[in-house]
């Protein structure tokens, strides 16, 4: 690994804002947060899986990956964030090198080359480039190429320094939030700043759930000047450093850039969540009364207060004709980090029973909420292998699994319901409206006819008495 | 017949090609009880299962030897070794087919020695059957990777003939990567509506073709088993499918001497009738009713089809083979091929591709020449779904990733019946998107004269 590359990483598992960071000594720190990999045995993306999602969503750059052809053709267009405006990010750009850049050290050249033929094509606001496995093996320099195509050609290029086996997607997580502290935030100056002015951070608007919070922002006069990085502009990252306000939603994905944000800027940041009601409660009244204190109108907690009960009525309101049809249906939520309480408390209280609930990305603070929920740490698991997982639901220990899709078809061929609550999903679940949009979907899975017909015996396996005539 | 021209971009925009590596997963995947394994980072493997997942709507079993920066310093070796020993304990496969990556590739691993060692020394690997084929990501696409698997296949697997003669008469086939589930069993079927049994490798028909088994399975579940494939050297014939099974086609040959026929596409009414003869030669007998009625089917709907096809403007992208084949289905019918893309430069077909030229290239190569020729359709993969809506013509998909339809794993395309039901498909779009005709589309016609359209006149209802 190249001395920045390594420096960069040691920073990025130096963490004060996190808990569980600061409770190792130096040498454990060293190692990273991440577990290490057992090979034969591992799932899950790399670090620069990890930057990318977190950086795609800017909506008006250029997405170059330098590198052979998989990183980027094998995974370009897979993701649902959705833009207000220009689709640009949706295209996939790779210097797809051949074996003969790798041998001859063609790379920065091609590279160079990329980068031009990119901006002429499309005249984009910036363009990212992505550092690969074999582009660090063979050291490219990838910051010079960017740092000198930026000056010759006049638009912003950004090396971002996250290569595959570097570590995990959360590590690339990390490495994004770097690469735009470095080189993009608090690079160009807003055209207009309020007193209420605040951005979203590890909010990334797949399938446009941010556009089910906004209208909240709004009608309390809170603008957000931009989320990191869902439906964002480049611009308006670079001039991101003129908040009043950070907050976080992923809980451990961009943790660096809103502390460093903090120690740059002077800009306090607070973590949050949109999923679940209580939840988005408690993130905007937190977001009132520090936009107050920071300044803010005197007067905004107190219409806060006014807009949560209202919402909170509306949403309990709209939930209230499902808890007939779901109380009692026992749910596996197999999912990580905050939206394992966050939902594991809408679901309870409209009657549903958590069977279980995984923690594999939860942090301490997560888990103390779940305990404090569910009364008992008994139903928290961690990993569940796919074959226990897959007898689980055969035995019908649970009525419905809700997971990511990975886990999609152990549920669905042990012939139980599924829902898809991450980042795949097509159904955005953010908010007020959100979870009531959840319900509404989990109570369209139970009560589809289709689980009873497809758990029929074959005419074959059936007892004789079975078999219509 | 075409020039063939490439791409000189330095970036390739909206990226054509799957990678190598994912070809060979995907062959391997048609073994019965396989695990393929990626040597390389974790999330070479991980882009390949999210893909594949997207089409096959499956669990894909691909795991991978998991590199960090330390291993890709000093060498991967141990990582493979406890990669293929973490991989037999946990799901107890019968074949792990290893595929190399870019990143293996390019720290030149002399994975073949590794592996060499590897199964010398640990005894708990001679159940399972391991196979290594080379397949750097900057070297080829889908179609090479699952060649080169195939091959290693062969190499690893088949048995030196022992002329034991089988009961019945067996062929064996050797499908290509743009064969689907549906495909396979249309073959078999035919094949064996002639008395002889076929050996079919690799056998995705049976292993991804989306079924609900009734207990949790590790592996691939269903493919060709390795018992089948030690003995392909019993079969009296080998039938290989697109100009990439040549290679594993010439190897199976080589060390069987069973002769082989290659068909560089099974699309359309010849090379359908030519495959009849073929499959009637060798069993010695003559094409059953239920066959001599498809030939009519199919027959007829290229009657009714073609009016859909004359003179349309279509442009296509994707690996040679599949390129191939459907540029000749597409010209066969009076359609123009104004653009042909082609993923790499791997294969003499594309000198014989129906166009004026075959650019080597991506998907914005596509675009730019379907736009530049005023194209009515583009054939592609679903990567090219940005591109049909920029240019506001339909989209048909082929190949590899379909992952925004569902059932591509059961849409066959090839032999008397498939071909038929392309027509269909590719009609019915085009049907689709005539619109009722209005005075306006014909600008140079005699126009209206005014007293026909009176003012205040009800509108006719009939």
């Amino acid at each position: 690994m190249s001395e920045p590359l390594k420096k960069r990483v040691e920073a990025a598992f130096d963490e004060p804002g996190c808990e569980k960071n600061r409770s190792k000594d130096a040498k454990e720190r060293k190692k990273g947060c991440s577990k290490p990999l057992t090979p034969g045995a591992a799932a899950g993306g790399c670090a620069y899986d990890g930057a990318k999602i977190a950086l795609q969503p800017i909506t008006d750059v250029v997405h170059l990956v330098h590198g052979p052809l998989a990183c980027e053709g094998n995974g370009w267009d897979n993701r649902h964030a959705a833009s207000s405006g220009p689709t640009l990010f949706r295209q996939g750009f790779t210097t797809d090198l051949t074996g003969m850049d790798v041998v001859m050290g063609n790379g920065e050249k091609r590279l160079y080359r990329a980068i031009k033929e990119a901006i002429a094509r499309h005249s984009p606001a910036a363009v990212f480039v992505y550092v690969t496995c074999v582009t660090a093996l063979i050291g490219d320099d990838v910051e010079a190429v960017c740092r000198h195509a930026s000056e010759k050609l006049g638009t912003p290029c950004i090396p971002v320094n996250a290569p595959g086996f570097a570590g995990s997607k959360n590590l690339g997580n990390k490495l994004a939030g770097e690469a735009l502290l470095d080189h993009v935030i608090g690079t160009r100056e807003p055209d207009i700043t309020t007193t209420t002015d605040i951005n979203i951070l590890g909010e990334y608007n797949l399938s446009g759930e941010f556009w089910q919070v906004r209208p909240l922002f709004d009608r309390l006069g809170i603008r957000v000047h931009t989320c990191m990085a869902g439906d964002a502009r480049y611009n308006d990252i670079a001039s991101s450093h003129r908040v009043r306000l950070n907050m976080m939603v992923c809980s451990t994905a961009l943790m660096n850039v809103a502390r460093k944000m903090e120690e740059r800027f002077g800009i306090p940041y607070f973590e949050g969540s949109f999923y679940g009601i209580s939840d988005t409660s408690d993130a905007l009244r937190t977001m009132a009364r520090m936009l107050a204190e920071r300044g803010g109108p005197a007067d905004l907690p107190e219409r806060a207060e006014i807009l949560i009960a209202a919402e909170e009525a509306r949403a309990w309101a709209r939930l209230e004709p499902y808890r007939a049809a779901l109380a009692g249906k026992r749910v596996l939520l197999y999912t990580g980090g905050v939206k394992s309480w966050s939902i594991v408390a809408a679901l309870q209280e409209i009657g549903m029973v958590i069977v279980s609930t995984s923690v594999r990305k939860s942090t301490e603070e997560d888990k103390d909420r779940i305990r404090a929920l569910m009364g008992t740490d008994a139903h928290m698991v961690d990993a569940i292998p796919p074959r226990e997982m897959y007898a689980m639901l055969k035995r019908g220990d649970a009525d419905i699994m809700l997971s990511g899709g990975r886990t999609q078809f152990v549920a669905l061929k042990a012939k139980m319901p599924w829902m898809d609550i991450n980042q795949e999903r097509h159904t955005a679940f953010a908010g007020y409206d959100g979870m009531v949009s959840l319900v509404h979907e989990l109570h369209r899975s139970l009560s589809n006819p289709v689980w009873e017909d497809v758990r029929r015996p074959a005419p074959w396996d059936a007892a004789p008495a079975d078999v219509v005539q | 017949m075409s020039k063939v021209v490439h791409s000189h971009k330095s970036c390739a925009m909206n990226p054509l090609k799957t990678s190598t590596p994912l070809g060979a997963a995907l062959a391997y995947l048609g073994v019965a009880g396989a695990v393929p394994l990626f040597h390389g980072a974790q999330g070479c493997t991980s882009f390949g299962v999210v893909l594949s997942v997207r089409h096959y709507k499956e669990a894909i079993p691909l795991q991978t030897t998991a590199l960090d920066e330390v291993t890709t310093i000093l060498g991967g070796a141990d990582n493979l070794e406890q990669a293929l020993i973490n991989v037999q304990k946990r799901m107890k496969p019968a074949l792990i087919g290893v595929a190399s990556t870019a990143l293996t590739e390019t720290r030149g691993e002399d994975t073949i020695g590794d592996l060499r060692l590897i199964l010398a020394r640990q005894p708990a690997l001679s159940e399972t059957r391991v196979v290594f084929a080379s397949t750097p990501d900057y070297d080829g696409a889908l179609e090479d990777g699952w060649s080169r698997a195939v091959s290693a296949i062969i190499e690893g697997v088949v048995l030196p003939p022992d002329h034991v003669a089988s009961l019945h008469p067996q062929v064996n086939v050797l499908a290509g990567v743009h064969q689907t589930a549906a495909d396979i069993e249309a073959l078999v079927d035919i094949i064996e509506a002639f008395g002889l049994v076929p050996v079919v490798l690799p056998d995705i028909s049976g292993s991804l073709d989306g079924t609900v088994p009734e207990q949790y399975v590790a592996t691939s579940l269903g493919g060709t088993s390795l018992d089948d494939i030690a003995h392909m050297g019993r079969a009296i014939h080998t039938i290989a499918i697109g100009e990439h099974m040549r290679k594993p086609a010439d190897l199976l040959h080589a060390r069987t001497g069973v002769p082989s026929t290659l068909f560089a596409s099974l699309i359309g009414l010849e090379p359908t009738d030519r495959l009849i003869t073929l499959l009637s030669r060798l069993s010695g007998r003559e094409a059953p009713a239920r066959i001599r009625r498809q030939r009519s089917q199919l027959v007829d709907a290229m009657l009714d089809g073609h009016f859909h096809f004359g003179g349309k403007r279509v442009a296509i992208a994707g690996d040679p083979d599949l390129l191939f084949a459907l540029s000749i289905f597409f010209a066969g019918l009076g359609a123009e091929i104004v653009a042909a893309v082609a993923s790499t430069h791997h294969s003499p077909l594309l000198d014989r591709i129906p166009a004026e030229r075959v650019l080597v290239g991506d998907l914005a190569d596509l675009e730019d020449e379907a736009k530049a020729a005023d194209a009515d359709l583009l054939v592609t993969n679903s990567h090219g779904r940005q591109a049909a809506e920029r240019l506001g013509i339909p989209l048909l998909r082929v190949g590899f990733p379909i992952f925004d339809r569902l059932g591509p794993a059961h849409r066959a395309t090839i032999l008397y019946r498939g071909t038929r039901d392309l027509i269909f498909e590719v009609a019915n779009i085009v049907l689709a998107g005539l619109h009722a005709h209005r005075p306006e589309d014909f600008a140079t016609a005699v126009p209206i004269i005014e007293e026909t359209a009176h003012a205040g006149a009800a509108p006719a209802t009939h």
